[in-house]
């Protein structure tokens, strides 16, 4: 039987145009050769830069931005795609192979209802009537699992959540009835306990309908529950390529292996809980519209200590670190640090209070001046906050630079000029220059590679044991908590959940919303989505 | 003495220093309704709960009270700096035979004499009501007047809007399907030639062929009451071809960019990935994202059209608004320049406001609440 898709030595390059020098093309992806047969999951993982976005339009014989495919062939059924005209490829696309894309957000067209568009390519392309595109689509609302299917359709984008978009999404690719849909991150923008729904809702409609699938994450343990193969990339090529099953639990190569053990930093938390840093008391918040956002927070954290916040999007996490640093003053309630109560608004703190709190943020990038060199970022608190200059920052900036792995030929270079990973790196260097007692770090791994969030979650612990900084760390990843944490929150619509040491909450008996968000993070353990998914409806059956 | 039209630019750069800030504006249409802001202006919590259930009609209302403020400062404005222009109607009347005593006795019969804030509410309080007062020069009713040329003036910019918005609409979605190929850089070349000629030149280049050399149209464009409406079509053919090649460029290349900006969006992306044509992407995926600030450059224009016609009045003979302002400031016509000030003021507020309702209501997020 010949396979449904068969990439062969796919080559595909892009010109980019550097300041001041001339045009250079440059190979994204090189010799990627696979097949799949139909009904069959093929997952391409790797870090961003990998080449998996672009193999996976080369699917639709699409090049995003520029990029060309300049070598190699695309057989779906045995034909090249590649060799087709403009209106040959779109009789393909849309109807033989869709597309899912990463955020559903922004794939939606804003201004016309999801109905129509989910059933839009259907209708152009002939398949089906109207009636019959609705029947499917209404048929697919419900294998997917949104609420209230009959009158779904008609909402616009903006009016559904993230996690029904990209359901929707899902059903936009599959109404036309595809050969092949290419499923490109279509869960890591979500919450994790939203991910487990769509995840489960898009495997279930994958099987219902026979439909093969190019899975594309970053994720292993995502990926390890949905497909039948695995392909690791890197750098646009391929590193290996083989079953779940083998690649999961016998990787060949060093690269793989990495990937596979990245979840393994552990730490036990701390005995010692003397000596309390920051104290919030039952603080409540609100937008200046009157919109509450926290309730009744409260919790502390003892010196040297690493305080985990855990939630899901809107949870108020980062709200909460807001309060703290005094942008967002609270209504009601009190914040204590070092034994003083803290002035409620930004305003009213002192010199001291603000170089005692420092803050690294999600995105290194925005948060740092593009125009300022590293010099120039890192040496700022130190002539703000100690009054240092000359030689002597220098000298201070070039240790901190040190402190962070990096070293001093980096001193001169400019945010542009650094990976995600070392942007991050500055960033903690510069909230380390205020030497302050409480750092304030507001997802500050979620935006990177696996691989280099490791490497920054194992400098902030070792930075944590040189200099006793205790840390608020916000996050929405479980596997993160257990690795750094000592004690933990657990927040949810702006309320306190649960708190304690990390092996109080981290451990039964659980409250509702703790247990769902725990039994919602995939562990790399092919089935552990099933698993799930039966004691779920065991639970609700129970019910 | 000084003598030239000062009322002229002055009333121009008004209207040009308002171009520029139009595509910003409207970008900035808060896609949610931003409560803080607006309560900040009219305070209090009945309009703060109005804002949160209605957002669309909160947002209307509100446009609607910014233009009546706005109207309001510039009929203080324009009095203002009719007050502040050198020179004064009875020296410029009475010419060489201005002894004090005569300029003083026109100053009285007038009511110059009077404080200037007295003045201005008197003229206000006739405006509002529709009356402008007594013209200067001629002693007739201002109103009356401007009733007539007005209705001339709209008539030319209606049939000018009437060709040159859908055309501009079309040859941008052309430009746009045909990018960077031979019939978008025609379009782009010939749109540039005939933004960057004057539209006197254009005017005397339309007569010099259609009426000179080929005698196939009408020239003066002078319309009569006694002309039937054929007629006045056939008599303002080239008054309006000037003006739809005059407006045409900015609204065909906004329109252009407008939609280009929209092509690059992810959502275009996803209908090229269901393997849709390029006219069907265009139409029915970007155009819609794509309405509120080509809405914008065609309000900007339709002010334009109704505003700027001036030296197209002048040059085809016309018997608008234009020509009769032109006429009142040199002779410093003041009840008639205010008036001309205050009622193209009031289209060119109006428009801009239309646009930006129009916009409004073009936003999905603010038609369809959550």
């Amino acid at each position: 039987m010949p396979e449904l898709l068969s990439v062969k030595n796919l080559k595909i390059e892009a010109t980019s145009y550097p300041p001041g020098e001339p045009p250079k093309v440059v190979t994204l992806v090189e010799g990627v050769s696979f097949d799949l047969e139909k009904g069959k999951v093929l997952g391409l993982i790797g870090e961003s830069g990998a080449g998996k976005s672009t193999i996976g339009l080369s699917a639709l014989a699409y090049g995003r931005g520029g990029c060309r495919i300049t070598g190699g062939e695309v057989l779906l059924n045995g034909k090249d795609i590649l060799k087709l005209d403009r209106s040959g490829i779109n009789a393909v696309r849309g109807c033989h192979v869709c597309y899912v894309a990463q955020s559903a957000a922004a794939a939606f067209n804003p201004a016309h209802k999801l109905g129509d568009q989910v059933i839009e390519a259907s209708l152009r392309h002939g398949l089906m009537t109207r009636e019959e595109a609705r029947k499917r689509a209404l048929y697919l609302f419900r294998v997917l699992g949104l609420p209230d299917p009959e009158t779904f359709g008609d909402r616009y984008p903006h009016q559904v959540s993230g996690g029904q978009l990209q359901r929707a999404m899902t059903a936009m690719a599959l109404c036309p009835n595809p050969e092949l849909i290419v499923f490109d991150e279509p869960t890591t923008a979500l919450d994790v306990t939203t991910q487990i729904d769509v995840l489960a809702a898009i495997k279930h409609a994958i099987e219902e309908t026979h439909t093969a699938a190019l899975y594309i994450t970053h994720d292993l343990a995502v990926v390890a529950q949905i497909s039948d193969d695995i392909m690791v990339l890197r750098h646009g090529k391929t590193v290996e390529y083989g079953t779940t099953k083998q690649v999961i639990e016998a990787p060949k190569e060093d690269y793989t292996r990495a990937l596979v053990s990245v979840r393994q930093t552990r730490r036990d938390e701390a005995a010692d809980q003397s000596g309390t840093l920051l104290e919030i008391e039952h603080v409540h918040a609100a937008y200046g519209n009157g919109f509450k956002v926290l309730h009744d927070v409260s919790m502390h954290l003892p010196k040297g200590q690493t305080l985990a916040i855990v939630g899901e999007s809107g949870s108020g996490k980062s709200t909460l670190a807001r309060v703290i640093t005094g942008l967002l003053p609270p209504t009601e309630g009190r914040i204590t640090f070092d034994g003083t109560e803290l002035p409620k608004a930004l305003k009213g703190r002192t010199h001291e209070h603000l170089r005692r709190i420092q803050m690294i943020y999600q995105m290194a990038d925005t948060a740092m001046n593009p125009r300022q060199t590293v010099r120039n970022i890192v040496g700022r608190p130190l002539s703000f906050y100690f009054g240092m200059h000359g030689a002597q920052k220098t000298e201070r900036v070039k240790e901190l630079l040190d402190q962070i792995e990096m070293g001093s030929r980096f001193l001169d270079r400019y945010p542009a000029e650094l990976s995600g990973g070392q942007k991050q790196r500055v960033a903690i260097a510069r909230a380390l220059a205020a030497k302050p007692e409480l750092i304030l770090c507001d997802e500050p791994t979620s935006a990177l590679d696996p691989l280099v969030a490791e490497g920054i979650l194992n400098l902030l612990l070792k930075l944590q044991e040189e200099t006793a900084v205790s840390y608020v760390f916000i996050t929405h990843d479980i596997a993160i908590v257990r690795a750094i944490a000592d004690s933990v929150a657990v927040m949810h619509r702006g309320r306190l959940v649960r708190f304690g040491p990390k092996s109080k909450v981290l451990s039964p008996p659980f409250d509702d919303y703790t247990d769902l968000l725990l039994k919602s993070v995939p562990e790399m353990e092919i089935g552990w989505l099933e698993k799930v998914l039966k004691t779920r409806r065991m639970a609700s059956a129970g019910n | 003495m000084e003598s030239g039209p000062i009322t002229g630019p002055v009333l121009t750069d008004a209207a040009a220093g308002e171009t520029p800030l139009r595509p910003a504006d409207l970008s900035g249409v808060p896609a949610k309704p931003n409560p803080a802001v607006a309560t900040g202006e009219i305070g209090g919590t009945f309009w703060r709960r109005f804002i949160f259930r209605r957002p669309l009609a909160a947002l209307i209302l509100q446009r609607l009270g910014l233009s009546v403020g706005l109207l309001f400062a510039v009929s203080l404005m324009i009095f203002g700096g009719i007050e502040a222009l050198p020179g004064d109607f009875a020296t410029t009347y009475l010419g060489q035979s201005a002894t004090p005593q005569a300029v003083e006795n026109i100053r009285r019969d007038l009511g110059l004499d009077r404080p200037w804030s007295e003045r201005y509410l008197d003229w206000l309080g006739g405006a509002v009501q529709g009356d402008f007062g007594t013209s200067w020069a001629s002693k007739n009713s201002v109103s009356e007047q401007i009733g007539n040329r007005l209705g001339n003036s709209l008539f030319l910019a209606f049939f000018a809007a009437l060709i040159s918005v859908p055309l501009a609409v079309g040859l941008g979605m052309l430009a746009v399907q045909f990018r960077n190929r031979m019939p978008d850089k025609i379009i782009n070349v010939i749109s540039l030639a005939a933004i960057s000629l004057p539209e006197f030149f254009i005017g005397y280049l339309l007569i010099m062929f259609f009426a000179v050399k080929w005698g196939v149209a009408t020239f003066p464009a002078t319309v009569y009451d006694s002309m039937s409406f054929a007629e006045r079509l056939s008599a303002i053919a080239l008054p309006v071809a000037t003006l739809v090649l005059v407006v045409l460029a900015h609204m065909m290349r906004m329109t252009r960019a407008a939609i280009l900006n929209v092509m690059s969006s992810a959502y275009v992306e996803t209908a090229e990935l269901k393997g849709l044509g390029t006219f069907r992407i265009i139409a029915r995926h970007a155009a819609p994202n794509a309405v509120a600030p080509v809405i914008n450059v065609i309000a900007l224009n339709l002010a334009y059209l109704v505003v700027g016609v001036v030296v197209v009045e002048v040059v085809f003979v016309y018997p608008g608004m234009g020509q009769y302002m032109v006429d009142a400031v040199t002779v410093r016509d003041m009840p008639v320049v205010q008036a001309c000030g205050l009622i193209f003021a009031a289209f060119y507020i109006f428009l801009n406001m239309a646009a930006d309702i129009l916009a409004i209501l073009a936003n999905p997020r603010l038609r369809h609440p959550r």
